[in-house]
């Protein structure tokens, strides 16, 4: 601590400050703009920073992963793309808050919670780098496979209604994601057609099942000229949403502490900490149903915990070069190039440019509230655009952001086919997101499973090696938690439901 | 109306005319390039190649080289073979999609599946890197030396784990080397890459590994590192003996090469200008120096020379490999 306030002022020089901001700005944009997640936009800046001073290089780029974690929000709110994996969550309540007249405020709500997340987690990682860098080296094949059937079992929540549905959409995910080679043995499954060798890659999956059905929708209705609701810029909403804001203490601090321990989980990433902060928000609710519809409750615990996984993701990285998330990764490069090492040298001997660094991603998070408010009110513009203009600028932008991830038009094939199937799946009830958490988790599941079971077959066998291990036992008590709970509040909407017809009968 | 018709038709054949010239234009190394050039990397990004490649690529934008940026596009998926085959079969001929190369992944996948490249469809323009297996275990391991690990696997056939990052990588063919010239059985596990390989020796998930020298240099504070699946010792790490020393017989055929190739088919001057290019431009001071400073090992070859390397990495690995192949 008295080491980061000691280099606290040399991440204000006028150069780095400069760096900062304008790395923020971009940042937003890029986050913005579908298909760029933060590892694409890091990625495409690391050459950049060749040619710059370390620290400055590095502010950069922590910059710009600050701000492009936030701006994948935007699009998910305004056009219902999430920017990014991390940012389906936000879109479930984010962009029917924007249909109902009220994108301002949630993206203001979407800024305010990334600042207070994203300071919860740089508190954590000035404060507990050691102990955390140690528990994120106890996460084997055993305990990422358990945390992928956590994650799996926070499917059945993501479907307002049917727990059956979003259990089937679920399913559907996971086989969507044995599809290509398999891990262990590089064997190929399920590949039809050229097109999936590769299996299918997690953007144009994301941005298919949510883009695609989205403009379908938006052409059935688009003969209608008049609008239901009027869009024009919330003056004077600020202080009070803040407020409003900052007093939903729950949601908030339930996604900052998620969003913080799925960052120090190595290879999990940010990508599910914002769905299943969600979904634990959702079950601590009183309302629970209310969820989905527009609640800004859910926006906030989304956005709060994937912008506090920021800061703890680079706690394995910077101690012991063990990235937590593909961002992570990517920035592990940015460092090596100014041979910047990671482990205890980097807090010794580069003392001056890693806290350089850590103090940069603070006012970064500042710097993304400020200027991501700044865009939210120029927000109305965009839900203003009629519904025929906006299918088809949303299919243009789908398909940019698919073909950008890779120069591949296979993924625009693989895009449009899946968002045509989500189109009906849409129609009888089911939604998007337990299938896309189903292709993330399903890939993590699989492999270390299969990983498990080699390592657990030349040991102690594979039931010893799953079950016993006090962090095994952990995520599995989580685990039977979770579906517990879903079933226990299922049956007691139903007993509710079943009393409700009965006294709807008696009274008449 | 008849003069118009055969005006539409003169524009038509014109403008097609035109459209062909244009394509054939950058056919010519004349003037090439005078673009942005693309180039594949078939790993993610912030693995070492990606990495490596974006550094040794800096300098083409500077006049004395191309003139012009290299534009990285990842396309990762099935240990490379997703990249490589899109870029045999889709990538453009005319000079401007490149590729990095990974040897000896590339050659021991096209040896085992059916992939659409081999050694001949590929056009090398230079070598930059050379990243040799390590034999590593972790800091507790009660393995101190190779003698240890392969006096253990002896008496327990199959119970050392070694991880690496995916199979037929190099660091697979430094294990199955490893158990063919010490008549061993050890279990190898296949990970998503050098650095969750790497992460399950630094925590003793596994109970050994062969990974990259560079990543192992990086994290020698908390590994052991036992041995080096190369012809000599390392600069980088002068201590460690090679496996030859400790009396087993492995070579360098798992020293991970990395390279820039275009697809055959591509214009002749536009190969002979890489060729010429890319070893200078892999030169570089500046790159030589940021090379160094994020311990990556350089290695400069030119086209000549990686194209003999492939071809000894082929007749060696056919060898190795035609016993996994009949098990098939």
């Amino acid at each position: 601590m008295v080491d980061f306030l000691t280099y606290f002022p040399q991440a204000l020089t006028p150069i780095n400050l400069l760096v900062l901001v304008l790395g923020v700005i971009g940042g937003l944009f890029l986050g913005a703009t579908p298909g760029l997640s933060p590892t694409m936009a890091v990625a495409l800046l690391v050459p950049f920073t060749f040619h710059m001073e370390p620290a400055t290089g590095l502010v950069l780029l922590g910059a710009v992963y600050t701000a492009t974690v936030a701006g994948g929000a935007i699009s998910a709110i305004l056009i219902n793309i999430p920017g990014a994996p991390a940012n389906i969550a936000t879109l479930l309540d984010g962009h029917p808050m924007a249909k109902q007249g009220q994108a301002q405020k949630a993206l203001y709500y979407c800024f305010i919670s990334s600042l207070v997340g994203g300071l919860f987690g740089m508190v954590i990682m000035i404060f507990f780098t050691p102990p955390l860098a140690e528990i994120s080296m106890e996460f084997g094949p055993s305990e990422m496979f358990w945390i992928a059937v956590f994650g799996i079992s926070v499917m059945a929540g993501l479907t307002s209604g049917s727990v059956l549905k979003g259990l089937i959409g679920g399913m559907f995910g996971l086989l969507i994601s044995v599809i290509g080679f398999s891990p262990m043995l590089a064997t190929p499954r399920f590949v039809f057609h050229d097109v999936l060798t590769g299996g299918v890659a997690i953007v144009p999956a994301l941005i298919g099942l949510f883009a695609i059905p989205q403009v379908f929708s938006l052409m059935e209705t688009s003969h209608k000229l008049t609008n239901d609701v009027e869009f024009k810029p919330q003056k004077g909403i600020l202080l009070k949403t803040i407020k409003e804001n900052l007093s939903h203490v729950k949601a908030l601090s339930i996604g900052s502490v998620v969003g913080s321990i799925i960052g120090v989980i190595p290879g999990a990433g940010g990508q599910v900490a914002g769905l299943i902060a969600y979904d634990q928000v959702r079950k601590f609710s009183k309302n629970p149903q209310s969820f989905g519809t527009g609640n800004p409750e859910g926006v906030a615990a989304a956005e709060s915990a994937n912008n506090a996984m920021v800061g703890p993701s680079l706690i394995p990285l910077l101690t012991l070069s063990v990235p937590g998330s593909p961002t992570a990764a990517v920035l592990l490069g940015g460092l090596l190039i100014h041979g910047l090492f990671p482990g205890p040298d980097l807090f010794r001997s580069h003392a001056d440019v890693t806290y350089t660094f850590i103090a940069s991603l603070v006012l970064a998070q500042f710097a993304m509230c400020i200027f991501g408010i700044l865009m939210a009110r120029y927000s109305h513009s965009v839900m203003k655009v009629p519904d025929l203009e906006m299918a088809a600028a949303v299919t243009v932008l789908a398909v940019f952001g698919t073909y950008s991830v890779q120069n591949s038009f296979d993924d625009v094939i693989v895009m449009f086919s899946l968002g045509t199937l989500m189109y009906i799946g849409r129609k009888v009830g089911f939604s998007a997101a337990p299938v896309v958490l189903g292709i993330i988790l399903g890939a993590i599941a699989e492999d270390n499973f299969l990983k498990g079971k080699l390592i657990a077959d030349t040991d102690v066998g594979v039931l010893h090696y799953f079950f016993t291990g006090s962090l095994n036992l952990i995520i599995i008590a989580l685990c039977a938690a979770s579906v517990g709970y879903s079933v226990f509040s299922e049956a007691r909407q139903y007993k509710k439901a079943k009393a409700r017809a009965r006294a709807k009968e008696a009274g008449s | 109306m008849k003069g118009n018709k055969l005006f539409t038709r003169f524009a038509l054949v014109a403008l097609a005319v035109t459209m062909l010239l244009a394509c054939s234009v950058p056919a010519m190394a004349e003037g090439y390039p005078d673009k942005p050039v693309s180039m594949i990397v078939t790993y993610s990004p912030g693995g070492a190649t990606d990495f490596q490649a974006r550094l040794v690529t800096m300098m083409a934008g500077d006049d004395k080289y191309l003139g012009q940026p290299i534009v990285i596009i990842n396309k990762p998926g099935a240990g490379g073979q997703v990249g490589w085959n899109w870029f045999v079969q889709k990538g453009s001929k005319d000079g401007y999609t490149l590729a990095t190369y990974n040897v000896p992944h590339f050659i021991a996948q096209s040896i085992v599946y059916p992939t659409k490249y081999d050694i001949n469809t590929f056009e090398p323009v230079g070598n930059w890197g050379a990243d040799p297996a390590v034999l590593i275990v972790p800091k507790d391991s009660p393995f101190n030396n190779v003698k240890d690990l392969v006096a253990y696997a002896k008496q327990n056939p199959g119970k050392i784990t070694v991880s690496g990052a995916g199979m037929y990588v190099g660091h697979h063919i430094a294990a199955l080397q490893l158990m063919k010239a010490a008549g061993i059985k050890l279990t190898y596990i296949p990970e998503k890459g050098g650095v969750p390989a790497m992460q399950s020796v630094i925590s003793g998930k596994v109970k050994a590994g062969f990974n990259n020298l560079s990543d192992a240099f990086r994290n020698q504070d908390r590994l052991k590192i036992l041995a080096i699946a190369d012809l000599e010792r390392h600069e980088f790490l002068p201590k460690v003996p090679t496996l030859k020393e400790e009396g087993i017989d492995v070579d360098n055929s798992s020293v991970n090469y990395r390279g820039v190739v275009l697809p055959k088919g591509a214009p002749p001057a536009v190969i002979a200008k890489l060729a010429e290019v890319f070893p200078k431009m892999f030169n570089d001071k500046k790159v030589k120096a940021k090379m160094k400073a994020s311990g990556s090992p350089e290695k400069v070859m030119t086209r000549d020379q990686v194209i003999k390397m492939f071809k000894e990495r082929q007749v060696y690995l056919e060898g190795l490999l035609a016993e996994l192949k009949k098990k098939k």
